[in-house]
């Protein structure tokens, strides 16, 4: 079924969801193409086409990646001057792009530049936009997207809909969706976006420098295991154990909010609402009590084995398989147990 | 250097739950706060005053209660404080509170830089930095944590995904900070009891001269629709045992009955 509001009859509003495709150095982001996944499921959802925007210097190889992640058709801004991300330039050359061909809906990654740009489109276009989702869905009565994001902390989920303007705006954060497994299609139709819609591409800013220093947050985002610890590890030499048990099985570290506060990990390594989401196959709680701030920031579809010893801790309820102890009275066993399974193997 | 300063009120715990029979926000007992984020942005604005000389007005929309942490701003430092506030600006979302917001700047003079917070601890969307910028078409910059002025244009470091860049631009200039930039100040004592004796500047609809059909519910395109409280539930296999030895094995045996490992 087709869904067709009111302003959608009156402006000539197309069918199409687009996804913005961000580019860092030829590379696409990991955010995209799981937008491009989920972006999939809502298109058929709402009988709609699925379109990525892609902008940047040499990206039109990326084209084939992105048919293969679940669009059907790329608008291509190509050029010298989309190089690196620069948010009038961008702003403009999108802005033009939404106005010339009226998207219904336009989702972005919820990245530093996507979050730098999507506001500054929005205002723009002077269009609804909402920040930071979660989840993301076709509402069955009105055929709108459901943009829903947590609030307060993560203590409260919203839902909100744009109602009348379009394109329907959201940034979608990294991790809270998966790509496509299988292969969408091979090829699709490529738009090359016309010189006479990316007019004035004035900047009034210069990027002087880029220097590069994270290299951690990619691995804990993209972990399969994860160990993480929280306040109820009890000593800062109990983070030695954390460690361990994550260098039997092979899995990144991460912390909760207090233990940043403490100083005792570095803020990369949080995971929660004002940290970073991830969607581990297993994460292992260890001393976390489980606020919903800090599961806000760990995807569902994963096992939660919880290690904590108040039976009482909020954890218990999200975890899958537990163990009510002390983390250094729990994790040595554990550690050694590991090391024989893995050594029998 | 004429600056400005955008604050955000805020309650001063994010521990607000839903009152699970008539599903709205219990905000009774809540305390109200400056945003966190803010702080530095006031503390970026002072330490460009010093080194630079010049004039720093705070502006924040809210209701009349927001006059306290404009009064906390005198304290820190700031020169000016103005409140914009009516009932017509009930309901805004970011689009709605950019464009109030650059009503009240436009009509409070000609700024060199307006400095806010990257994100409000409540809201949590930092929409509202670069949907101003726009607003005012001015340049922007997001995510800073380091700003130098050099007499003629600002270098400014922001994060990205990668680690930094470094930003160069000209006046005027819109740039929201993260919390890293620096450390706030607390204010004498002083200085905290002649702020708070401060007259602060309330600013209605009408003073600033903005369409009634651009702010509030009517002026906000989206509309928060549904709220409720998160559930996670797992399923709950969890281990009570006296021997530690005896409850990592049972966790082991269920992990590697279920292919977990």
């Amino acid at each position: 079924m087709a869904f067709t509001s009111r302003e959608t009859r009156e402006n000539n509003i197309s069918q199409e969801i687009w996804v913005y495709c961000e580019v860092i150095e030829t590379e696409l982001l990991e955010v995209s193409l799981e937008l491009l996944g989920q972006g999939r499921k809502l298109a058929e959802t709402a009988n709609r086409k699925l379109a990525a925007v892609l902008i940047g210097e040499k990206v039109e190889s990326l084209a084939k990646i992105i048919f293969a992640a679940g669009a059907e058709k790329v608008y291509l801004i190509a050029g010298e001057k989309f190089a690196h991300y620069n948010t009038d330039v961008y702003t403009t050359a999108i802005s033009n792009l939404l106005e010339a061909y009226k998207p219904d809906t336009f989702i972005i990654g919820a990245t530093k530049n996507g979050r730098d740009l999507a506001p500054r489109v929005a205002a723009r276009l002077g269009t609804g936009l909402t920040a930071d989702c979660t989840e993301l869905s076709i509402d069955k009565e009105t055929g709108l997207v459901s943009w829903t994001r947590p609030a307060l902390g993560g203590n409260i989920m919203a839902t909100i809909h744009c109602h009348e303007r379009r394109p329907q705006m959201g940034t979608v954060r990294p991790s809270a969706f998966k790509r496509l497994t299988n292969v969408y299609r091979d090829n699709g139709e490529i738009i090359y976006v016309p010189n006479n819609i990316l007019t004035t591409l004035e900047s009034r800013t210069t990027l002087l420098e880029i220097i590069k220093t994270d290299r951690h947050s990619v691995k804990l985002e993209e972990a399969d295991i994860i160990v993480a610890a929280g306040r109820g590890i009890g000593k800062r030499e109990n983070l030695k154990l954390i460690e361990q048990l994550a260098e039997v099985l092979v899995a990144a570290m991460g912390a909760s909010r207090a233990l940043v506060d403490y100083g005792w990990q570095p803020a990369f390594n949080q995971i929660g609402q004002s940290g970073k989401t991830v969607s581990p196959k297993v994460y292992f709680a260890c001393g976390i009590s489980g606020t919903v701030h800090h599961l806000s920031g760990v995807a569902p579809g994963g096992i939660i084995i919880a290690i904590n010893n108040d039976p009482d801790a909020p954890i218990f309820q999200a975890a899958d398989y537990g163990i009510v102890g002390y983390v250094e009275e729990i994790l040595p066993i554990l550690i050694d147990e590991i090391k024989r399974i893995k050594l029998g193997e | 250097m004429n600056i400005c300063v955008c604050v955000k009120q805020v309650p001063d715990t994010l521990d607000i739950r839903l009152d699970p029979t008539t599903n709205t926000l219990i905000r009774q007992g809540v305390a109200s706060i400056i945003n966190p984020h803010d702080k530095h942005a006031l503390e970026a604005a002072l330490q460009l005053k010093e080194q630079y000389g010049g004039n720093i007005t705070v502006i924040s929309m809210g209701p009349l209660q927001a006059k306290e942490i404009l009064k906390d701003c005198l304290a820190m430092g700031a020169d000016k404080a103005i409140l914009v506030s009516d009932t017509a600006f009930v309901g805004s979302d970011t689009l709605a509170t950019s464009y109030t917001l650059a009503y009240a700047i436009k009509k409070a003079g000609n700024f060199d830089i307006i400095i806010c917070g990257s994100q409000s601890s409540d809201g949590d969307t930092a929409q509202v930095g670069p949907q101003l910028a726009e607003q005012l078409g001015i340049a922007q910059i997001t995510w800073a944590c380091s700003i130098k002025y050099d007499g003629a244009a600002f270098k400014v470091t922001r994060e990205t995904e990668m680690g930094f860049e470094v930003i160069e631009a000209k006046l005027p200039l819109l740039v929201s900070v993260l919390k890293n930039m620096n450390i706030p100040r607390y204010p004498s004592v002083s200085n905290t009891i002649k702020a708070h004796r401060a007259n602060i500047t309330v600013w209605t609809a009408d003073d600033i001269n903005i369409s009634c059909k651009k702010v509030g519910i009517k002026g906000s395109p989206t509309r928060v629709t549904r709220i409720f409280t998160p559930e996670r539930k797992g399923k709950n296999l969890i281990i009570q045992k006296e021997s530690a030895q005896e409850a990592v094995e049972l966790l082991l045996r269920k992990l590697t009955e279920e292919r977990i490992f």
